[in-house]
């Protein structure tokens, strides 16, 4: 692990999150939700330095085809089926300001919207040249960018009838624990998202939109692969000028 | 009119769903061949200083039922408290510890495992000390946004006592909720997402 950024490391407690924006523990039409969602109030802590300091990669870490998932599981020669699509964007945080070095790990299903993970059962077939995972780390302006195919919509067992919207999950670091940030992706113009009862767990519509990636047509590439805009957005912190100063003991 | 303040809104959280192994542990879910290891199984080597132990635990839901498909991350400092992080700067943290962990609960048992060091104390932000703790983070099917906790250690009862975020949980019969009990190097940490032993929570 190593700072990849020569900006001065940032020791300032995060905004508040607003938990009025993100979805409450407990969507009932989201069936899940109703046992693994706590029933007591939060404990409110000031982040202390256990919670602004955050574990940093390096570039390192990462191999030659890991932001490529058309060819990260494929055979020699041979590539993943599906609609070719480049998602990129840029990691923000609240401020606007750039977060370099921040590690960004993606997952989805393959074209016809089947997993690979022993649990899946959906009848659509794998496709033996896609996993269905990558991951990536920020440059200095918070760019990221990854090669995949459009992921389908599939079935599953809330209601009778739900399906998911396509859509690829991200995990993101920034640089604080308190960052830590699990989120979907969805696409322009799926009809599928307002009907999907985890998208709508999130209780405003303009939050739901800031996970809808806009079709990028400045960047498809001619005979290649279309492509889509994503910037994700993380807390920011607060200016630390006063915040040092041991008082109490 | 005044000026406008420019904020942009945090992207809104989503469930990881069931599958969230195919990205963060790949391995683990039987994808091979696309990373060597899988990223936060390891924390510790060779050279890594203080005291070796062990924490294993579960995430149970409000029926009592392990969960067998949740991401547990932990969080922590090194042995003489200090974060492996560029905004850690009070000192320099151990090289050979990451202060990082992942792990996902088992597909059988529910269980998660860490095999770590136990951490030194930390400043909270007037100064006083912390007793030793673990971040924890989890995430689940189910789970909207990621939880926050901490774990702290039963054998630490005096440093406990003196704790400023232990002291500040009103019912008091929950501090324990957050306690770890220990046998030889292991610390038992059991998670309860809902009901009358739910763990508390953090807002951070």
């Amino acid at each position: 692990m190593s700072d990849l950024s020569n900006r001065k490391p940032e020791t300032g407690a995060f905004f508040q999150r607003d938990r009025a924006w993100h979805a409450p523990a407990l969507t009932p039409a989201y069936k899940t939700s109703v046992l693994r969602s706590p029933q007591k109030a939060l404990l409110s802590l000031d982040g202390t330095i256990s919670e602004i300091t955050g574990p940093v990669f390096g570039h390192s870490l990462l191999g030659e085809l890991d932001n490529d998932l058309i060819h990260n599981f494929a055979k020699p020669g041979e590539s993943a089926i599906g609609e070719r699509i480049i998602i990129h964007g840029r990691v923000l945080d609240e401020r606007g300001r750039p977060v370099p070095g921040a590690l960004l790990e993606f997952w989805q299903a393959n074209a016809g919207g089947r997993y690979r993970h022993k649990k899946e059962s959906y009848l659509a077939p794998l496709d033996p040249n896609f996993g269905g995972c990558g991951r990536t780390i920020t440059d200095e302006d918070g760019a990221y960018r990854f090669r995949t195919v459009k992921p389908g919509p599939y079935p599953w067992p809330n209601g009778v009838n739900d399906w998911r919207p396509a859509h690829i999950h991200f995990s993101i670091f920034g640089h604080g624990f308190a960052q830590r940030l699990i989120t979907q992706m969805y696409f322009e113009g799926d009809p599928m998202i307002w009907k999907c009862p985890i998208a709508t767990t999130i209780p405003d519509k303009s939050a739901i939109e800031q996970l809808i990636a806009p079709l990028d047509w400045a960047n498809t590439i001619p005979m290649d692969a279309r492509a889509y805009k994503f910037d994700i957005v993380l807390r920011g912190r607060r200016s630390t000028l006063f915040e040092n100063r041991m008082e109490g003991n | 009119m005044v000026q406008d303040l420019g904020y942009l809104k945090e992207s809104p959280s989503q469930t990881a769903g069931p599958y969230v192994h195919i990205g963060c542990t790949p391995n683990f879910a039987g994808i091979t061949g696309v990373y060597d290891t899988d990223l936060g199984s390891s924390m510790v080597n060779d050279k890594t200083l203080g005291e070796r132990i062990t924490i294993k635990g579960r995430v149970i839901d409000g029926a009592g039922v392990p969960l067998k498909d949740a991401l547990v991350e932990i969080w922590q400092a090194d042995a003489a408290g200090l974060y492996n992080s560029p905004s850690e700067l009070r000192g320099t943290a151990d090289p050979n510890f990451t202060g990082w962990g992942r792990c996902p609960t088992g597909a059988d048992d529910g269980i998660f495992t860490f095999e770590t060091i136990k951490p030194g104390r930390a400043p909270f932000k007037d100064g006083r000390k912390m007793a030793p703790h673990i971040t924890f983070w989890i995430v689940a099917r189910g789970i909207n946004i990621g939880l926050h906790t901490r774990m702290y250690f039963a054998d630490e009862a005096k440093a406990n006592s003196e704790d400023p975020l232990l002291a500040r949980i009103e019912h008091r019969h929950r501090v324990a909720t957050l306690v770890a009990p220990r046998d030889g190097l292991v610390y038992t940490f059991d998670i309860h997402l809902q009901g009358e032993k739910e763990t508390v929570f953090l807002d951070i």
